[in-house]
């Protein structure tokens, strides 16, 4: 019994009911454990070699990267604190969350993308709920077995045998959770540092907290929780819908040739029995990581791993039967026999591509702008004291404060010059240097020939450019104050 | 809480929340079962609901512990009102904790942290701390936030607000008369002088005297009328002019004008009198603040004394 039905057990109420049977039935249900079976052949089956080669990538570039030197610092290190985020080359500050922004679009069109082409692709090989599941089902069974040994232990009573099994289990579990927090937060504190701080248990109480959180999460929801949080917390499991369409490639189980089931007979051809394809062994049920029928349709629990594929695909060879009762395909597909040719031609439906359309933009977009993006912010602010004022010769003074950010990591020595007024110049320094990845704040006076002002606002420009390479240059507009009198 | 004096609303506050999370917690224990007909009616495997016609809900029942983290959040919110004070202002709560308590610590850890820095510079003397880089930007930073409202960013004031960054001082630009300025603040009183001096053409003439002092451009023939009548200004700016810094009177030999330099402007002075007002700053700013405000107005009159160093840096 599943956990579904354990939930729609209908309790009978006490014997005192009347006639007219009223039960009470909990809205609530108890967590039934899932045991999937890992092993199908003697060999990694075809979708599990997939969903193996996801891990070791993921898994590889989130583990190494913060590992990585870059200019004498951490290839990619995202500072909150001084609030700047390394990436290789790149320094991006607090002004560029546009960037993030474009990021974010882009990671969500391709999902959407993803989700309606090739159905939950993203839960079933991706996700790093199941990457983690995956990695912690692995060392599951290295400790305690595959299904039916699983299941036997779990029955068995404690022993020494069986509490030593789940001791190093949970031991192993703990080790790659804490080793995953650790990475974790190695991405916005120096990772070096944070070891040695560990080895010394100098860590700092924030450091130490995210690294126990984030262990704690990993060893709670792929250790404990696992399909749990694909059926009750994802918000993306319940919007995924809204992109699923009859032609969205989802894993399907061909009822038409399969059914009726049975187990047939020696003596007897499954056609003479009157049997479909489909033999019953339960493989597809036992490997389900989140304990389904894939023969009751789509359903939502289904997070598209395809371990069912590869369980039936291995029956069929078997048995002598074509593979494929299981299968990658659509609605459209099973329930009008369409061709493999015709389903892959609605691929190139509308939906597919305006998605497909929003990507290449946004894409597009994000690439134009990162490559003519100004490694210089300059922010002028009109000092709001003084509109204007006389100097002693006569002329007309405006004063200003600049904000300069470098955002390189070279010391930059910069010019200022300003145009927008006949015999406007700069009274204040027009040289001045900014220390790597830092913020100057320069005061700005400009003077202007009473005569060529008149009393008003007056559009100027002030450009700030690096002495050393003539493309690094910010333009910002201003206001010129004329004197009333 | 000044409008909400009644101990009414204490009560109110109280009475809402308490029933709030009482509710909560019935509410939960009543949603957590639904009676079924077993037999006829629907089919328990679904809610009941249909739409569309044939659209039905099934009954996919949460697991048991998700039940269990909602009872959490009452015992927590219970806990919590325990605690803190949640109750209107009748109950404080066990821990006594208030905002202002809160901020009062805060104040307070950032003064034993900072504190031994600002004591620091407060033994060391202006001209000292206007050529230790880190104390000229403590200043400046100090000055950007309380000063720089009139003076200007750069210190350069406008109209009305003197200048500080060149040589010419009001009230005198030593150290101490600098620190003077800022701690007790300054009220200069130029008088209305019109009667005194006479007409308005003997005004004019006044101010054509006070543009020939520094060499601005002027009618001669009306500065030598305007020569006599300025004995009534001589009490403050004295004989020749030059000013008294101790009366804040300012020095008319030089060619800065905190109130304009046209003749319309110096008669206007001169008519309707100038109040100039600088605020004390003792009470708003710590003595250590000041200390450092004053070493950074010094060294901006004095870039030479204090060490030449590139624009602040954050």
């Amino acid at each position: 019994m599943n956990a579904v039905d354990e939930g729609r057990k209908v309790e009978a109420a006490s014997t005192a009911a009347t006639e007219q049977a009223e039960a009470v039935q909990s809205l609530y249900a108890k967590r039934v454990e899932i045991y999937p079976r890992a092993k199908i052949g003697d060999r990694l089956a075809w979708f599990q070699k997939w969903r193996w080669a996801t891990v070791w990538i993921t898994q590889i570039v989130f583990y190494g990267l913060p590992w990585l030197t870059w200019n004498d610092r951490q290839a990619v290190l995202f500072e909150l604190v001084a609030r700047r985020f390394y990436i290789f080359g790149l320094v991006l500050w607090p002004q560029d969350i546009v960037f993030l922004t474009g990021i974010l679009i882009i990671a969500a069109f391709a999902l959407f993308l993803f989700t309606a082409v090739g159905g939950r692709l993203w839960c079933g090989y991706a996700c790093p709920q199941t990457v983690y599941t995956e990695i912690f089902m692995w060392i599951e069974k290295a400790f305690e077995g595959d299904r039916n040994q699983r299941m036997r232990l779990d029955r068995e009573p404690m022993s020494p045998r069986k509490f030593a099994r789940k001791a190093a289990k949970h031991v192993a579990w703990i080790a790659v959770a804490l080793w995953t927090g650790y990475t974790f937060v190695g991405y916005f504190t120096p990772i070096r540092e944070l070891g040695a701080e560990m080895v010394a248990l100098q860590i700092g109480g924030w450091s130490a907290f995210w690294v126990l959180f984030y262990g704690f999460a990993t060893y709670g929801n792929s250790g404990w929780m696992r399909e749990q949080v694909c059926k009750y917390m994802c918000p993306y499991a319940r919007f995924q819908s809204a992109m699923f369409d009859q032609d969205t490639l989802i894993v399907t189980y061909d009822e038409a040739r399969g059914e009726p089931r049975g187990g047939g007979s020696r003596k007897k051809s499954r056609a003479e029995l009157g049997l479909g394809d489909c033999v019953d062994c339960g493989l597809c049920v036992q490997v389900c990581p989140t304990g389904i029928d894939i023969r009751m349709g789509l359903q939502y629990e289904c997070i598209g791993c395809a371990a069912c594929i590869d369980a039936c695909d291995h029956t069929m060879q078997k048995v002598g039967l074509p593979k494929g009762l299981v299968r990658y395909s659509t609605t459209n597909a099973v329930r009008n026999h369409l061709d493999s040719h015709a389903m892959w031609r609605r691929i190139f439906r509308p939906r597919v591509l305006v998605y497909s359309a929003f990507l290449l933009a946004i894409t597009t977009a994000l690439a134009v702008a990162m490559s003519l993006r100004v490694p210089l912010k300059v922010d002028l602010i009109r000092d709001r004291g003084a509109l204007a004022s006389e100097t002693e010769d006569g002329r007309v003074e405006n004063s200003y404060r600049m904000q300069v950010s470098n955002t390189t990591e070279a010391r930059r020595a910069y010019t200022i010059s300003v145009s927008g007024l006949p015999g406007l110049t700069v009274a204040s320094e027009t040289r001045f240097e900014v220390g790597p990845a830092a913020v100057a704040s320069i005061p700005v006076r400009l003077l202007a020939d009473a005569g060529q002002v008149t009393p008003g606002s007056h559009k100027i420009a002030v450009e700030v450019r690096a002495d050393d390479d003539p493309g690094v240059a910010v333009r910002e507009t201003t206001t010129f104050l004329g004197l009333r009198r | 809480m000044s409008d909400f004096t009644s101990v009414f609303w204490d009560y109110f506050v109280a009475i809402i929340t308490v029933v709030s999370v009482v509710g909560c917690g019935v509410f939960l224990w009543s949603q957590s079962k639904r009676r079924v007909k077993v037999g006829a009616g629907p089919d328990p495997d679904t809610t009941g609901h249909v739409w569309d016609g044939d659209l039905q809900e099934f009954h996919n029942p949460l697991p048991q512990w998700w039940m269990w983290l909602f009872y959490i959040t009452v015992v927590f919110s219970v806990v919590y009102l325990i605690l803190y004070p949640g109750l209107g202002t009748q109950f404080k709560g066990m821990l006594n904790w208030t905002s202002s308590g809160q901020h009062q610590g805060e104040v307070k850890a950032a003064e034993t942290r900072y504190g031994p820095l600002f004591a620091s510079y407060l033994k060391m003397d202006v001209p000292a701390i206007a050529a230790d880089e880190r104390g000229r930007q403590m200043g400046a930073r100090i000055f950007q936030n309380n000063c720089a409202q009139c003076h200007g960013s750069d210190g350069r004031g406008s109209r009305g607000f003197p200048n500080l960054t060149d040589s010419e001082w009001q009230w005198g630009g030593a150290p101490d008369a600098i620190r003077t300025s800022i701690v007790e603040g300054r009220k200069a009183a130029m008088p209305p002088m019109a009667a005194a001096v006479g007409g308005a053409q003997d005004v004019e003439d006044v101010a054509h005297y006070v543009l020939s002092l520094s060499g601005a451009s002027h009618d001669s023939v009306r500065a030598t009328r305007g020569k006599e009548k300025f004995a009534a200004c001589a009490a403050c700016h004295g004989p020749e002019g030059k000013g008294n810094p101790a009366l804040g009177a300012l020095d008319l030999t030089n060619k800065t004008w905190l109130y304009g330099g046209t003749v319309a402007a110096i008669a206007e002075t001169i008519t309707k009198g100038r109040a100039g007002v600088m605020p004390a700053w003792k009470g708003s700013l710590s003595d250590a603040e000041m200390h450092l405000v004053t070493a950074y107005v010094y060294s901006l009159a004095n870039p030479g004394k204090a060490a030449a160093s590139p624009p602040a840096t954050k």
